[in-house]
């Protein structure tokens, strides 16, 4: 076992990633998330593996997925703008189900936008940022602990379903130091993706079993196959036949909509009486356990959903507690994002409103706090923020 | 005696997608022909392409090959011969796919000196989408966006990649198939980042636009306009690709560059086997 130690949320990552098999990283540096490549950069080599620091970012995931398709685990990680240059190749993996790892630390945009400052800016462009209909499997830790056990979940999903799985988390998250485990890395050599150990006469890299999920063989065992990022069929090659063309896109969806129970994770926190839910994710998370503590405190019946998987969406979730709730405030550090699926799932069974901060600063507890109030019955209470009396329950 | 080469290709994938006159199958012959001059096991090929007419060629070969994005195929290969340096990874692309939206990871893999070799079918025009023009299209040429013709002036790859660090760097013709054979089993054997430009023909687009004739006239023009001295390889002897009333600097032909650097993906693994000593 390891000894208990101050982790930076950033470090966490590249030493999950080791853990869970990467031996590949291609990278570019980019504030907040340049800690990952230059740890990688140390870790790596000791582990038999391969660093590469590439001329950009649409080198870096093409080189991840190439090393991918060559049977090793790859892992990239970047913030806002470098994320947007790696939506086309995110595209390309998905279609041609090459797993592998991205991690987008969020940076405040757009463009440039403030480098060193959290954000949850890229929620929407982690799910819909690449051209074209596809599915997204998007995960969103809350703590350096969370970052390292999500990094591993991450390699574990990418290999389960063929598709690149992408890691968001904000600044705050990724520079945040933190007390954890750190299990040691002594020992470890290199490490290939498991292939399958039996192959038919004719392989067709793209014939899904019952699950949706086609077994990938990698270039250099002796099989040789075709990959492309134009539409294919079973046989890898290029094919515009309709029905070959639905049946692709239709799969690509079902392989992971039809076992939404293996992906989807929510944690929550003190909702079985709460009449008020707040629904947040990684760093704003934190501050919301915060003002649901404090609410409590006040004597207000409100409790926390938390998704740890943000796409696909934990519609489930969220109609459930919306059936019993009579209002979830969604805080995001954004003008308003998941606030929208938020919406759509709870379906008019309780009221949704936004609570977004976008000053490049986390949302603090209060914030979060004063958003819940209006919901709550019977105490009228004192704002945290306004510091006046602000009647429950009824205003709404 | 021109061997058969068709144990390299997957008949199953025929008919191909080049118009008649194109002379990338010419190109595509020459490799195949290097392949089996080098006894290649197709197992241990990886064929890696991005987007255009000769990117779509590796569809047609029977190795490991893989159908990349715009541009990126060398950044791809890069990947995968980190990954699996025991493979012979060799990219086809194009001048457009090449030069223009792919010009970053061109320079950067000749800089690195990675074991890859790269075959830049060079045609002067973007085919596939119709005839537009491109970085490598002689000024006053006519392409589809440049109607009046072209007031850029072209890439010399060769030159470029010679500046970018490439360890070998040789440029032939679709005229020329043996010549060119040569030249890419050469490329293939070089131990480190190889550049092989070879010019070819558009008929269809940038040949019907400038006059230039059908595939043969094209093909004979280029060869024409190769001056006529001496032995093919590293002769240095030089070609024009523009028509003849296009005055512009020549291009030397045959093996420009050669010379022995440490190989990247090799640099890589013997740190990784330091590494995991220390």
């Amino acid at each position: 076992m390891g000894r208990m130690q101050l982790v930076r949320g950033n470090v966490a990552c590249a030493h999950a990633a080791i853990v869970a098999g990467c031996r590949f990283y291609a990278g570019y540096p980019i504030t907040p998330s340049s800690e990952i490549a230059e740890e990688m950069a140390v870790l790596l080599p000791k582990v038999g593996g391969v660093f590469v620091q590439m001329e950009d970012e649409i080198a870096s995931l093409a080189a991840c997925i190439g090393a991918s398709i060559g049977g090793m685990r790859a892992m990239t990680a970047t913030s806002g703008p470098g994320f947007s240059l790696m939506q086309e190749h995110l595209g390309f993996a998905a279609l041609a189900e090459i797993p592998c790892v991205v991690v987008d630390v969020m940076r405040l945009g757009p463009s440039t936008g403030l480098p060193t400052a959290p954000s949850q800016g890229d929620a929407y462009q982690a799910r819909w940022g690449t051209h074209g209909d596809h599915p997204s499997i998007v995960l969103a830790p809350a703590s350096v602990r969370e970052v390292y056990d999500l990094t591993i979940r991450a390699f574990q999903l990418s290999d389960r379903f063929r598709t690149p799985i992408i890691l968001l988390y904000d600044e705050v998250i990724g520079h945040m130091v933190e007390q954890m485990e750190l299990p040691p890395l002594e020992g470890m050599g290199p490490v290939w993706r498991e292939e399958p150990a039996f192959l038919p006469e004719e392989y067709l890299p793209y014939a899904a079993g019952e699950d949706g999920v086609p077994p990938l063989v990698s270039f250099g065992r002796g099989v040789r196959y075709h990959v492309t990022g134009l539409i294919h069929d079973e046989s890898g090659f290029p094919t515009q036949d309709p029905e070959k063309v639905s049946s692709l896109l239709r799969r690509l969806h079902e392989k992971i909509h039809r076992n939404l129970d293996e992906i989807v994770s929510v944690e929550s926190f003190l909702l079985e009486d709460a009449e008020v839910a707040v629904f947040a994710y990684g760093i704003v998370a934190r501050a919301a356990r915060e003002a649901v503590r404090k609410a409590r405190a006040m004597g207000m019946r409100v409790g926390l959903l938390r998704p740890r998987v943000l796409w696909p969406f934990p519609e489930e979730a969220v109609r459930e507690v919306a059936r019993r709730v009579r209002g979830i405030v969604v805080a995001e550090m954004n003008l308003g994002q998941m606030v929208y699926e938020v919406e759509r799932a709870a379906g008019g069974r309780a009221e949704v409103v936004g609570c977004f901060q976008v000053d490049g600063r986390p949302i603090p507890p209060e914030i979060i706090l004063d958003a819940v109030i209006p919901f709550c019955t019977p105490p009228s209470v004192r704002s945290p923020l306004k510091g006046q009396e602000v009647q429950g329950g009824e205003s709404r | 005696m021109i061997p058969d080469v068709r144990q390299y290709l997957r008949p199953a994938r025929m008919p191909h997608i080049l118009c008649p006159g194109c002379g990338h199958g010419i190109v595509l012959g020459a490799l195949l022909r290097a392949f089996h001059r080098l006894g290649l096991d197709p197992d241990r090929v990886a064929l890696v392409a991005g987007i255009g007419c000769s990117s779509r060629l590796v569809g047609y070969v029977d190795v490991c090959t893989l159908h990349t994005t715009h541009g990126r195929a060398l950044a791809f290969a890069t990947g995968l011969k980190l990954a699996r340096p025991e493979l012979m990874v060799v990219v086809l692309t194009g001048d457009g796919d090449g030069l223009g939206i792919g010009g970053n990871h061109l320079i950067h893999a000749a800089r690195r000196n990675i074991d890859l070799t790269c075959i830049l079918f060079n045609n002067a025009v973007y085919g596939m989408t119709g005839g537009q023009l491109a970085p490598t299209t002689p000024q006053e040429g006519i392409a589809t966006t440049a109607p009046y013709g072209n007031i850029e002036p072209p890439f010399d790859s060769c030159r470029l990649l010679m500046g970018a660090g490439a360890t070998f760097v040789a440029r032939g013709l679709a005229y020329e198939p043996l010549a060119l054979e040569e030249m890419i089993a050469r490329g293939l054997a070089h131990r480190g980042f190889s550049f092989v430009e070879v010019l070819t023909d558009c008929p269809e687009y940038f040949g019907r636009y400038n006059r230039l004739g059908k595939g043969p006239e094209m093909l004979m023009g280029q060869k024409r306009r190769a001056t006529e001295i001496g032995e093919i390889l590293a002769s240095k002897r030089f070609v024009s690709y523009a028509p003849e009333e296009m005055g512009h600097a020549p291009l030397p032909l045959g093996i420009l560059h050669e010379e022995e650097r440490p190989e990247f993906s090799q640099t890589c693994w013997q740190m990784a086997s330091r590494g995991e000593r220390a």
